[in-house]
């Protein structure tokens, strides 16, 4: 197996309190090693099976270094929500719980009200710090969370049917009437992306920094925002829909459409990847767990259902209607129809979601969309009278690294992120099911023969391409209708001769196997009555 | 009900002053992370591009002889001073930091053949072709002092004439006795102007001569009979011999493993040995064009450094068939002597056109006191493209070497010509009885026999 583990004391009784804490590390590390060990057993190069062999060590080495690091050295507890008693959790109210918890996380926990500018949709950044919200009737705001800061607030006087943050709070893009643009943290229009044309829904993917957007007539366009080029263009085909997420852990992107089938794009090939038929109606909403094994949809049936992507099965249905649904960093799902909210846990482990919370809004308010906000234990809610924020204990990641998203940048840091993350932008061509295929072996691949009918239709084409010339009409007399047909009837064949060729190497081939059976079986004579005859007739 | 939920205070999160450093946090998470290995990727195909714009490796020549360059020697107690012999028998020492000459000796009538340091770095030892061999005084004082550059020409401390010419020297890494390499093998003590042992097995002039690191009293020769032959001094006789096809040029103890030596042969490959079982080369190290002249080991012991005939100098892994990096100029012609500098950061040749060339050992390598954090992002290059080097678009920059038109037509000539042996080789074992045929591995094929 991949890991060994270092004993301390080389072995011999350690105290209980110890051992406790050991086997916690060991299945903490399992975490970290991302995945079995590598079967060195196979190898005959005994230079590569030392240099692997060590490398494993150390990957053992790393995990449990990681494990430490997690047991010790972390410094947030995340966050719990029991109920004592006969209670309930999913009894437990908004203002019950902001009663029993500190200020400054109390202070989280708000509705704002606007009801003039339409139902709104929300985004926040990757550390969860600035949030952008978007009123259809054209309100665009930028706020900081930490301190409840307007940064911007602009009226485009257009509708404003989306809007995603960029790689950071800087640039955030719209999806207006006609086209989708992209604006400064000021307020100030930089781009007006024209190829897009009427944009239902965006989607940043921030590590290949490609905004992803689906428009009014079902066209998918991938745009690269760093060199403004588009990097793929298709017709899905599947007409217009408006329910469209990218998949965290591998970059890809599904759409839900109105047949009930949920399909998944990458921007190097015109063909989903994958076409599955998830629900009997069409599919209102769609999210996935953060690490890219669990897909929740939903479909206008009344049905919400939880799908294994490794295998492409239904974990579990759910009955209820979601017009939007939402996992948080430690899993919990948020499903928003009307102007209920549900969040369902999986708290046993096996992918079985149960109730966990559930917060009912004011008659009124409908709710248009769901987000929970990163690192923290808030989910943000859109609805048609302004955006309102709710306490969900347990449901951001208490830690944060530095390095990936930090909710206290300062300047300085997001610059030099920004610079970073350019260095490593990922091409989109790295956009696949399986991320962790990059590195490994190829496996090789079986040629195929094309089949009798593929190359009469391969023949046809070519011959059809070469009667389709057009010819110049020669003057001086030398434009006889005789040479004219020789020439049309060498070029003809010539078309035809690679095929006929490939055709005669296949029959050869055949005849010498023949051949070679047949001479098999040539016995000597006095064995010639032993032979195997053919059955007459 | 219990509830808590996640709330950070500012302060906790961000420094106090403006002169502390800030904070960070590590959540080494792989949720957190989604797509590692592209990024990892990515950031591999970068590192080996920049490796590849940074790659210089070329310092500076030493210029001043005037002749080639037929013999260098490394001052073990100080870094910079390298010691170099003509062919016209010029001796000079090098100070190679500021690139001059800091002292030029009278040297040799005829060719200087061998120099070498004894081990307290305070004489000289030189012999040539003119039957002599001279003790020189190493001026310390004037290394150090760098503005001054005294052309003093001074005299041998001693001066013993022998019978023969003399091929090559080695001193004893600790002790005071010397060896020189001739009709025979001379062991001399500083004192004794005749030498105080003589070995000789078979009539053939033996051309190189090189003591061992760990053992004061084992040293290896070469001689013009194809054989590499050890000698203990404190036997009577030389103990083995092992003959080869052809004639090795060099050999250089491993400093780190002394009991493995490396030989350059004429045949274009070096030759690993374990000195306790000769019968089996332990790795062939292929690549050169031409006759390999020299090589010498780095002080880790893990790479070596070759210069041959054909105008390039190849550092090879201590146990890889393939050169890692080869290192070619318009203008540095046959390369007789090379060495590795004693910090193992730099490579010394010198060659037919009378220039000492000053390079460096890691081509893309930052010279000069590096940050610690600069430290950390090298070492992370390095450790990043060492794990996806085998990738195709990766392997392509990695492995390219821009080689001079004539070594890269010798090259493939010598492929076509290998593979054609190889082709035929397979062929007659194919059409031969099972059995009759039986293919020896490389690394014994090039070696006749061992004898005791």
């Amino acid at each position: 197996m991949g890991a060994k583990e270092e004993n301390g004391d080389g072995g011999g009784i350690r105290p209980p309190i110890e051992q406790e804490i050991s086997k916690e590390l060991d299945t903490n590390m399992k975490k970290y090693l991302r995945g079995e060990g590598a079967n060195l057993e196979i190898l005959k190069d005994k230079k590569l099976k030392g240099q692997l062999a060590l490398r494993e060590e150390l990957y053992g080495k790393s995990a449990k270094a990681a494990a430490k690091v997690e047991k010790w050295l972390m410094p947030s507890e995340g966050g719990y929500l029991e109920a004592e008693g006969v209670e309930k959790t999913w009894q437990i109210k908004q203002e019950a719980i902001a009663r029993e918890v500190d200020i400054l996380s109390s202070r989280n926990q708000y509705d704002i009200v606007l009801p003039e500018l339409g139902p709104y949709t929300l985004d926040f950044t990757s550390s969860g710090r600035y949030m952008a919200a978007a009123g259809r009737k054209g309100h665009l705001a930028v706020v900081d969370m930490k301190n409840m800061n307007l940064i911007k607030e602009i009226q485009v006087r257009e509708t404003v049917r989306d809007v995603v943050f960029l790689h950071n709070e800087l640039f955030f893009a719209a999806a207006q009437k006609k086209y989708p643009y992209i604006y400064n943290r000021d307020g100030t229009e930089l781009h007006c992306l024209k190829e897009h044309g009427a944009v239902l829904k965006l989607q940043f993917l921030r590590n290949h920094f490609l905004l992803v957007s689906i428009n009014k007539f079902g066209q998918l366009r991938y745009q690269d925002v760093t060199m403004g080029e588009i990097v793929g263009n298709f017709r899905t085909g599947l007409g217009r829909t408006d329910v469209m997420r990218v998949n965290p852990f591998n970059g890809v992107v599904s759409l839900g459409h109105s047949g009930g089938t949920v399909t998944m794009w990458k921007p190097t090939t015109a063909a989903p990847l994958i076409k599955m038929l998830c629900h009997q109606g069409p599919v209102s909403a769609l999210a996935f767990h953060p690490n890219g094994h669990l897909m929740a949809t939903s479909g206008k049936e009344c049905k919400i259902k939880i799908w294994d992507l490794r295998k492409y099965e239904v974990l579990q249905t759910l009955p209820g209607h979601a017009k939007t649904l939402d996992f948080s960093q430690k899993g919990l799902l948020a499903v928003g129809t009307g102007s209920f909210v549900q969040i369902l846990g999986d708290f046993s482990g096996s992918h079985n979601y149960s109730r966990y919370m559930g917060n009912s809004m004011v008659k009124g308010y409908q709710i248009g969309k769901v987000s929970f906000r990163p690192y923290e234990d808030v989910l943000g809610i859109g609805h048609s009278m302004g955006w309102s924020s709710i306490l969900v204990p347990g449901s951001g990641e208490p830690n944060f690294d530095s390095w990936v998203a930090n909710p206290f940048e300062t300047s300085k840091q997001r610059r030099e992120k920004e610079v970073r993350s350019l260095l490593d932008k990922l091409p989109p061509e790295t956009i696949m099911l399986n991320p962790s295929k990059i590195g490994t072996v190829r496996e090789a691949k079986k040629k195929e023969k094309p089949t009798k009918q593929e190359r009469e239709a391969e023949m046809e084409a070519a011959v059809e391409a070469v009667k389709g010339f057009v010819w110049k009409n020669k003057t001086k007399g030398r434009n006889k209708p005789s040479k004219k047909a020789k020439k049309k009837q060498e070029l003809v064949a010539k078309a035809k001769r690679p095929f006929l060729d490939q055709q005669l190497k296949g029959e050869q081939s055949l005849s010498t196997k023949k051949q070679k059976l047949s001479e098999e079986v040539e016995l000597p004579a006095s064995l010639q009555r032993f032979a195997r005859k053919k059955p007459t007739a | 009900m219990k509830v808590k939920v996640i709330s950070r205070s500012t302060d906790e999160f961000t420094r106090e002053r403006s002169q502390d450093l800030q904070r960070v946090y590590h959540n080494y998470d792989p949720n957190l992370r989604p797509q590692e290995k592209a990024v990892e990727y990515v950031r591999a195909l970068t590192a080996a591009k920049l490796e590849k714009i940074f790659a210089r490796p070329f310092i500076g020549a030493l210029d001043g002889h005037r002749d080639g360059v037929s013999c260098m020697a490394k001052n073990p107690n100080y870094l910079k001073g390298f010691f170099s012999g003509s062919m016209d028998g010029d001796i000079r020492l090098w100070d190679i930091a500021n690139r001059r000459t800091v002292c030029q000796y009278s040297g040799h009538q005829g060719a200087v053949r061998g120099l070498t340091v004894s081990t307290d770095g305070r004489i000289l030892v030189s012999c040539g072709t003119d039957c002599t061999v001279k003790l020189w005084n190493v001026p310390v004082a004037t290394l150090t002092d760098s503005d001054d550059s005294t052309d003093n020409s001074s005299e041998p401390l001693a001066v013993y004439v022998w019978k023969n010419a003399f091929w090559a020297v080695d001193h004893q890494w600790e002790g005071d006795l010397f060896a020189t390499a001739g009709a025979q093998v001379d062991i001399w003590n500083h004192n004794r102007s005749q030498p105080i042992n003589s070995f000789q097995w078979g009539t053939d002039t033996v051309i190189s001569v090189r003591f061992n690191p760990a053992e004061p009293n084992v040293l290896a020769t070469t001689a013009s009979d194809r054989s590499i032959t050890l000698y203990d001094l404190r036997m009577s006789s030389p103990a083995r011999k092992v003959i080869m096809r052809t004639k090795s040029n060099s050999i250089s103890w491993n400093p780190m493993e002394p009991m493995n030596f490396t030989a350059a042969n004429e045949d274009c490959n070096c030759y690993s040995y374990d000195s306790r079982k000769l019968d089996e080369a332990k790795c062939v190290h292929m690549g050169h064009e031409s006759a390999v002249m020299d090589i010498d080991y780095s002080p880790t012991g893990r790479e070596f450094v070759t210069g041959s005939y054909d105008r390039t100098i190849r550092i090879f892994q201590y146990n890889g068939g393939r050169s890692r990096e080869i290192y070619h100029t318009k203008r540095m012609q046959r390369v007789f002597c090379v060495k590795f500098s004693c910090d193992a950061s730099y490579v010394i040749s010198g060659s037919d056109d009378t220039n000492l060339r000053l390079w460096k050992a890691k081509a893309s390598e930052q010279l000069g006191v590096l940050h610690p954090r600069e430290q950390r992002k090298h070492a992370y290059h390095e450790a990043v493209k060492n794990r996806y080097k085998h990738l195709p678009e990766i392997k392509r920059i990695v492995r390219h070497r821009h080689l001079p038109k004539p070594i890269y037509k010798a090259a493939s000539l010598r492929r076509t010509m290998m593979e054609a042996e190889r082709r035929k080789a397979e062929r007659r074992k194919a059409h031969s009885a099972p059995g009759s045929i039986v293919t020896e591995p490389v690394r014994k094929r090039r070696i006749i026999k061992e004898v005791e």
